[in-house]
């Protein structure tokens, strides 16, 4: 079993719920250190933006974030370096787009992973029926390809998404992208719900959680919490203090 | 592959097509390809479409001997006037269809992206005839460079918001209308513009836009008693060039070329030859040629035509490139000027810059004397005047 799926099943055996933040690649600020602060702040896993030209999936925070990190001309490389240079014990997947995959080349981008010692992967714009070569090629590598479900989606399809997906099973709390919402969307526990019946592997729930209260709801059926946008926005602002502060809160409502 | 085949089951077109879209937008992808697939070949819904494309749109559109710029040029030159369709495109071909499509399947909201703002003015007018309420995202880049647009799909009742992001042009607007439908996918349907995105929308454009090219082969045989020896039409994303070449893919005595735009240079960023000067690559939710840099970023893109300032193209095209079964070609921005001059001069049709790249490129006349030569003329230019006549007085469009 990897690494990144190992940790999240150890907390729920435990009786506990995972925090997973999310940040930006190459964003300033966003660096060993700040991954190291995170991971003292109680993270269980973290998860790294590889920033995209074009990243469909995610709102206006993570948008421009992606933007400015490009702009001062952030590499794939650069980001897989602050991985390393992190140097922490939590699991890492990164998340990022399926051109920036394609283009590496599926089994060249699963070794850059593996070198660099990430556990998992992300890719939003790979759906289930687009993964299963890049999963095996992760899987060889003990590379956990984590694939998303979605809130509309019939039983045959989470089905096959829980039977697919490695590591844990990324469920969508809301339709649309990434983006703080006022309220915790009903349709994250009808994922998780609906996902359940069909994998053992531990059930995240991500997009859209606002507020350490909102995680504090989410928890209550899931088996952990991503956090994105909401941390983002204090480092986008210039703040990364603060953002390490709301890492805080958000760990202690996630329980 | 023959046409009929194509795409399978996911959407391939060979290697290229397929579905890389967010799991959020899947469901609404597989009821639109299974709609699709049902009705194409309803009489019904054909019987529905084709009264609207007779009585609203005006098709079928006529072809055109175009004789002084034949002689010019030493050619045997038709033009297939899409030009003449009502508001100005072959948009509407696809946007109309689309639309009542939508309607069917019970959608109450429409979205959809816009370059040169002539597939939004589509949009907005079939929603305008069909009772439904629409937005359109487009670059705030082209807003300004197609205002006369703009304001046209106001006056229809759309709501149009620009882009802020990246370039502020097409690729743009494409994503906002992705990230839109995300959200609203239960209600809306996103009506693209071209045959690009994610699979059925590259087969249910295309099978919309056919119309061009099963029209044209019969007009141009009735008129010249045989087929074209060259079929010439310009690609951005590429639904007018699919739209003319699908009659014709495959028959023998027949040449498919695709004029994609060759803006001021051959350097990454000058241009968006996509096919010529592209690799395979991943975009809004297909594998086609694409623009990018060396870690797969997409790049920004240059042409003097909003239409076809568009880093990607349609992954049929892609097929076709591959399987040697058309032939890519850029021209640069000059070039579709002189050619958007070229055919006002000598044939009283001022066209839109998007096929003005044709013109230009056949000016150069790369093909043998006195070859036959079936071009489409996708748009008129009334939308390019300002950006012409800036260009023509030297400052930079
Ligand atoms: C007149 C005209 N021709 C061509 C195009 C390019 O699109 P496509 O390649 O899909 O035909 C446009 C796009 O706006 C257009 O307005």
């Amino acid at each position: 079993m990897s690494n990144l799926e190992a940790t999240l099943r150890a907390v729920r055996d435990r009786g506990a719920k995972s925090f997973v933040p999310y940040v930006t690649g190459g964003y300033p600020g966003v660096d060993g250190g700040l991954l190291r602060m995170l991971a003292a702040a109680g993270a269980d896993a973290i998860e790294v933006g590889i920033p995209h030209s074009d990243p469909i999936m995610d709102g206006g925070v993570i948008q421009e974030a992606s933007r400015v990190a490009l702009q001062r001309g952030t590499r794939i490389g650069d980001v897989l370096a602050s991985i390393v240079d992190a140097a922490i014990e939590i699991p890492v997947a990164v998340m990022t787009y399926a051109n920036i995959v394609h283009h590496r080349g599926y089994e060249a981008f699963c070794d850059d992973l593996a070198r660099s010692g990430v556990d998992g992967v992300i890719v939003p714009d790979l759906p289930v029926d687009e993964v299963e070569r890049f999963a095996a090629l992760g899987a060889a590598r003990g590379i956990d390809v984590v694939l998303l479900a979605a809130p509309g989606t019939t039983a045959e399809r989470y089905r096959a998404i829980a039977a697919a997906s490695h590591g844990f099973v990324y469920c969508v709390a809301t339709y649309g992208v990434t983006g703080v919402r006022d309220q915790l969307s009903v349709t994250a526990r009808d994922v998780v719900t609906a996902v359940r019946p069909y994998t053992d592997l531990p059930l995240l729930v991500g997009v859209g959680i606002a507020t350490p209260e909102q995680a504090g709801e989410a928890s209550a059926f899931a088996d952990g919490v991503i956090v994105g946008s909401a941390l983002m926005a204090p480092l986008v602002a210039g703040d990364p203090k603060a953002a390490v502060e709301l890492s805080g809160a958000f760990r202690s409502q996630i329980v | 592959m023959s046409v009929a085949t194509r795409p399978d089951e996911q959407g391939r077109f060979g290697a290229y097509g397929g579905r890389y879209a967010p799991e959020v937008l899947i469901p609404a992808l597989d009821e639109l390809a299974a709609a699709w697939l049902e009705l194409r070949n309803d009489p019904g819904f054909r019987g529905e479409l084709g009264d609207l494309l007779r009585d609203f749109v005006g098709r079928p559109t006529p072809i055109t001997h175009a004789t002084r710029l034949s002689a010019e040029l030493g050619y045997d030159l038709w033009l297939k006037r899409e030009d003449l369709a009502h508001t100005g495109a072959h948009k509407i071909n696809n946007a109309l269809g689309q639309v009542l499509l939508a309607k069917g399947l019970g959608k109450q909201r429409i979205i959809a992206e816009t370059g040169a703002g002539q597939h939004g003015v589509a949009t907005a007018t079939a929603c305008a005839l069909l009772g439904l309420p629409c937005v359109v995202y487009m670059g705030e880049e082209d807003t300004h460079r197609q205002a006369p647009n703009v304001a046209r799909m106001e006056l229809l009742g759309a709501e149009v918001v620009p882009v802020t992001a990246g370039m502020k042009t097409l690729k743009e607007a494409v994503n906002e209308a992705l990230r839109d439908w995300a959200a609203s996918v239960g209600s809306t349907h996103y009506v693209i513009g071209s045959v690009v995105g994610p699979h059925p929308f590259p087969m249910l454009v295309r099978d919309l836009q056919r119309v061009i090219g099963d029209e044209a082969r019969t007009q141009y045989r009735d008129r010249v008693g045989t087929d074209p020896e060259y079929v010439v039409a310009c690609v951005g994303g590429g639904s007018n060039a699919i739209g003319m070449f699908t009659a014709f893919v495959g028959a023998p005595e027949v040449r498919l070329f695709g004029v994609e735009a060759g803006g001021v240079g051959s350097e990454l960023g000058r241009h968006c030859s996509s096919l010529t000067l592209g690799q395979p690559g991943i975009l809004h939710g297909a594998l086609s040629y694409l623009l990018q840099d060396a870690d797969g970023q997409v790049v920004e893109t240059h042409s003097i035509s909003a239409g076809l300032d568009y880093p990607g193209v349609g992954p049929e095209h892609a097929y076709l490139k591959d399987e040697g079964l058309a032939t890519y070609v850029s021209a640069t921005d000059g070039d579709a000027l002189d050619g958007f001059q070229l055919l006002a001069r000598t044939e009283g049709i001022i066209p839109a810059l998007e096929p003005a790249h044709v013109i230009g490129w056949l000016q150069h006349r790369p093909l043998p004397d006195g070859a036959r030569v079936l071009v489409n003329l996708s748009g008129r230019g009334d939308k390019d005047l300002d950006t012409v006549r800036a260009a023509l007085a030297g400052e930079r469009p």
